[in-house]
Parts: C-alpha cells; structure tokens; sequence
C-alpha cells in the first residue's frame, strides 16, 4: 500500500485528523510506502498524529525514506517518536458505583471516627504543652496573646453587640405576641433574661467566633503549613504547639467569656427597648422584674459555658490548620471544614449541658 | 533563523510598587523566531518585566507592544485571541490543583481549539510526554507531583496551543541536570520546527551558553545590553563581569565550547 501525506497537519485540524489516523492505522505495516513530501504545516500536535499513523520504529529511521525533509522536521518528529516510545500506563480501574457509593460512606464514616480520635489527641497535647508552659513565665508569648486578644475579642466586639442586640428585640417581639394572647406580656422580660443569659448570650458569642476565629486560626496555620513554616518552627527545635495553638486557645479562653457577656447585656438591652418602645414597660419596671424573677445562677450557668465553648473552637481551628498538605485548595477545605465542626461542637455541647444542668436543677 | 523584525515591543517601561521603582525607562525586542534570555540580579524585577508583556500587570508608564498591537487597549474578545498566541510557565508551575494533569492542559485545547473532550485528552498525553512525564502521571493531580514535574506539566500547558511566543520563567530550577539539559533541547527542537520565539527569564548560565541567541541584562532599571552573548559578556559592567565571569559562568561556558567541539 501506498500512502501519500498531504495538506497541514496543525491543531486545527486535529479532530479530523484522528479519525483518519485511527481508520487508517491498522492498513498501514512496514512494507507499505509513505511520501510526505505534499506535508504543509506542522505542528506537535500533527507530529504527534503521525507518529501514531506511522509508528516510532518507521520515524526514528525517518531519514533513510525521506531524506528531503527539513532538518527541523525531522528534529521535531524525532522528538515526538521518543516521547511517544514508552510503555502506556495502565488505564486507572473503572469503579462499578454501587460499590462506590458502599466504599465512600465506610471512608465517610471510618473519616469521622478518626477525626474525633485525632481531636482528642490534639486537645491532649494541648493541655500537655500547656501544663508544661504554666510554671516557665519566660516561655509566655505574651505579644502574641495580646495579638489574638486583639484579634478575636475587641474586633469581635461591634458584631456579637449588634447581633445579640437584634436577636434581643426579635426575642421579645415574638414573646409580646405570644404572651399578648394571655394577657401576660409581662413575661416578655423574663423571656428576654432567661433567654440571654442562660443561652442566647453564650450560644451567638460562640457561633460567631465559630465562624470568625476557628476559621481564621485554620487559615493562619493552613497557609504556614503549605509554605513549610510549620515544619521549619519544628526544625528549629521549637514546639508549634506551644508557638502557635497556645496563644490561640487561651486568647479565646479570655475572650469568649468577656464577649458573652456583652451578648448578654446587648441582649437584654434589645428586649428592654422593645419593652419600653411597644409594650409600655418602663425601664425601671424591667430592671425591678429582673431582679426579682432571675437569679444569679442563671447568669452563672451561661458564663459558665463558654470557656469549654472557647476551648473547643479554638482547637478546631488550629487541629484543621495543621491538617492542611501542600495545596492552597487544601487550605480552603480545612477552612470551611473548621467552621463547620465548630459550630457542630459548639450546638452540641450546649444541647448536652442543657440536659444536664436541667436535670440538676440549676 | 532570526530575522530582524520585532515581534514584542517594549519601550519606555516604568514599574513602580509604592515608593519603590522597579523599571525605569526599559526597552527591549523581542524578535520573531529567537530565544531571549533575560539575566539580572534577584529583584531587579525580570518577573515583573514579564507580567507586564502578557498583560498581567498595567505598567505605570511606557508601553509594551505584541503582534504590533497594544495588549491593555484590546477589546477583552480581541486580547483573548492574541493571549492565545502565547504560552507562560509561571514560576511555580501554577497548575490548578482541582484538575489532574492532563486535564490542566486539555483545557486551553477544549476551550480555544475547540476540541472534544477524548481528542483534548488524547493530545494533552502527548504533550506531556513531550515535557518528559512518564505516561502514569497523566491522570495525577498537582499535589501528588515533585517540583520538578510540575514545572513539566506546566510547559506542556504552555506548549498546549503551540504559541507563537513562550514565556518561560525560570524553567530549569528545580529540574535536576539531566532534566534541565532535556529541557533546553525540547525548547530548541521546538522553535527549530515551530518557529517560537522564546523569552527566558533564567538563573541557569548553562541553559544560557546552550540555548540563548540574545541575552538581555536587567540592572539598575533598565535593561543594560541585549545582544548576543560574546558581546553581553565583553560589556563593561562591574556585575555582568562578576555574573559571566565568576566561577560558575566560566564552568558554564567550558561545558558549552565542549558539548560543540
């Protein structure tokens, strides 16, 4: 068989030109004559076709049946044929889905049970480091607990202020409209203290530094792993536990309690000016219902809950930063895999001691 | 090979980052068909120069022409087309990690040449293996790469849509010396049979000596020579002579007279 190679063998043509080859491919052997001396244009991608139309062994001996190509076409097809000249890896094993989706619900799973065992660890660790650091005020980074004091309390203040101030209003709005039916919108005050100060005030103190801090500590650390500093802290005979988590948990440690209780007083101040604006309480009739109805243990109760609070989101966030490997889309993930378990941890944690405290009768 | 008309044209380049002024007053061709390799000192701002070509980075005064056409004053379709005639290796590679390899260089050959998807994936295969990656690594996504083989998945990206011209930053770091010795071969092969034309931006003095027609020194703001390189390294400048004539530069040019002796 004769075949003659003519036109311009570039990208634009390719798909054309592949299903010629493929067609093609299997008429032509060794005994059959190629002319190429009709080829307009060449590119790599029109190389690579030919290479395959006509096989590696035929290009590498391109010179001896035809000797009138250019220098650098044959450079350039040579090129290609060695590229080409090598075994073809095993195409990667088709999964069936029914298996699939059997094999990624036991990863899923088999994910979350190590997720928790490696939390566990980590808080370990943490208190380890910490217990150590405790008697040896020299090994105090007091800067950067300052800096995340800074960070994580004051920049949160004007956000948790505001929210919890509106929650307090809408709060009160729907215990006037309910209570209104029984002629009892009285009780809307202590709907409103209750409320705040045994779970609202904590509860959106620690969502929304759930979704500020854990995933800003996440980020920090992710990005200083993918660039190697975390490795470079541990090269340096430092611990990045003590360097990096400590600072973080107790910053939020001092922070979330203060910030608490600013959710808690913005809160009751939202119910108070809806008391005052649309139920005709008086303030001082508020303050008084306040003080008689609500004991101080409630107060207590909530401020109690957010150093555990503090202490969980803070850890979340430096255990996903320390997950990170290599890629800036791996920061991401952990990211948005930090808030995610924060806020998880943090509901739940407050559902459990909800049951527990009311079981005890506080 | 070379010819003398300008393909890039950059002239009275100015770069400024706040107070600190990078280009001052820069011109430099690059012309059709040749290999330019672009030397200077860290952070005289060879990088920046090569942003400012492809369009990345608005100059603050100067201008730079591609094709004889100003790439900041295009329409965004028409610059479109004209960045389709150039290839960048970036620095680190810039591989998009959610892609595995030869989907990162199909898809300059789905969206621009129009290719299906079996065709895009069949080609991008090849231009990998043209890089030098072994045939496994087509279906390995960034992360699972050594630097080295990202720097090859990324030329084979660049390589993807045969420009016209290739940007190259910094190609061989990274790439052991068998690796980096290939490099330089494939990218004369290329513009032998292409016809690229090829801007450099290297620390490598052997990809220098072996491969670069011209050479251009950026120092104190402004490129100093650009010419071939018996005359860069004749030039009488306190640093080219420290560059080119300092202990690794004379090494780099014995091994180049050897391999053409």
């Amino acid at each position: 068989m004769r075949a003659r190679i003519v036109g311009d063998w570039t990208l634009a043509h390719y798909a054309a030109l592949r299903r010629e080859v493929q067609r093609l491919r299997a008429r032509i052997d060794e005994r059959s004559q190629i002319e190429l001396s009709g080829l307009g244009a060449l590119d790599t991608a029109g190389a690579g076709l030919l290479v395959e139309l006509l096989g590696p062994e035929r290009i590498a001996a391109i010179e001896a049946w035809a000797p009138q190509l250019p220098a650098e076409r044959l450079a350039l097809l040579r090129t290609v044929a060695t590229a080409l000249d090598q075994p073809d890896a095993a195409e990667p094993p088709r999964g069936y889905e029914f298996g699939d989706v059997l094999a990624h619900i036991g990863r899923t799973v088999a994910a979350v049970w190590k997720q928790q065992r490696a939390l566990l660890g980590f808080i370990g660790l943490t208190l380890q480091t910490l217990l150590l650091t405790l008697p040896r005020p020299r090994r105090w980074r007091l800067t950067s607990l300052a800096v995340h004091i800074e960070q994580t309390g004051l920049d949160a203040v004007p956000i948790v202020a505001l929210l919890t101030f509106l929650v307090g209003a809408v709060v009160a709005f729907l215990g006037a409209t309910v209570l209104a039916d029984f002629g009892a919108t009285i009780y809307t005050v202590n709907l409103v203290g209750f409320s705040f100060l045994r779970e609202f005030g904590v509860l959106l103190a620690a969502i929304l530094l759930a979704g500020r801090s854990a995933s800003a500590f996440a980020a920090q650390i992710g990005s200083m792993k993918s660039n190697e500093e975390v490795d470079a802290i541990r090269t340096l005979g430092l611990s990045p536990i003590e360097l990096l988590v400590l600072p973080r948990v107790l910053a939020m440690l001092i922070t979330l309690p203060i910030l608490t209780f600013v959710g808690m007083l913005s809160g009751i101040a939202g119910g108070l000016v809806v008391c005052v604006l649309a139920l005709d309480i008086s303030p001082t009739m508020f303050f008084t219902i306040m003080a008689r109805d609500i004991a101080v243990s409630h107060f207590l109760v909530g401020l109690g809950k957010a150093p555990v609070f503090a202490f969980i989101i803070a850890v979340i966030g430096c255990l996903e930063g320390f997950k990170v490997s290599g890629s800036a889309q791996s920061v991401g993930e952990h990211t948005t895999s930090s808030v995610v378990q924060a806020i998880f941890m943090v509901i739940l944690l407050d559902a459990i001691a909800a049951l527990f405290f009311m079981e005890m009768g506080w | 090979m070379t010819s003398d008309d300008a393909l890039i044209q950059v002239r009275g380049l100015v770069n400024r980052f706040g107070s600190q002024t990078v280009h001052d007053g820069l011109d430099l061709d690059i012309r059709r068909g040749e290999i330019l390799g672009v030397v200077g000192g860290s952070g005289t701002g060879k990088s920046v120069l090569l942003r400012s070509i492809v369009g990345l980075r608005r100059p603050n005064e100067g201008s730079v022409s591609v094709f004889g056409e100003n790439l900041l004053e295009l329409s965004a379709e028409r610059r479109s087309q004209v960045e389709r005639r150039f290839g960048v290796l970036f620095q680190r590679g810039a591989l998009f990690t959610s892609l595995n390899l030869q989907e990162n260089v199909a898809l300059p050959l789905i969206e621009h040449a129009g290719l299906e998807r079996r065709d895009a994936e069949h080609l991008a295969r090849l231009k990998l293996a043209l890089a030098g990656l072994p045939a496994n690594a087509a279906c390995k996504y960034p992360d699972e790469l050594s630097g080295g083989m990202v720097k090859r998945a990324a030329l084979a990206r660049a390589l993807a849509l045969d420009p016209e011209v290739l940007f190259l930053d910094e190609p061989t770091a990274g790439l052991d010396p068998i690796g980096a010795a290939a490099f330089d071969q494939l990218i004369l092969t290329l513009r032998d049979a292409l016809g690229l034309s090829v801007f450099l931006v290297t620390h490598d003095l052997d990809t220098l000596y072996t491969i670069c027609d011209r050479v251009a020194v950026l120092s104190r703001k402004r490129v100093l020579v650009a010419d071939r390189l018996e005359v860069v390294e004749a030039t009488d400048d306190a640093w080219i002579r420290d560059y080119f004539h300092g202990p690794r530069g004379r090494a780099a040019q014995q091994a180049a007279d050897l391999q053409e002796n």
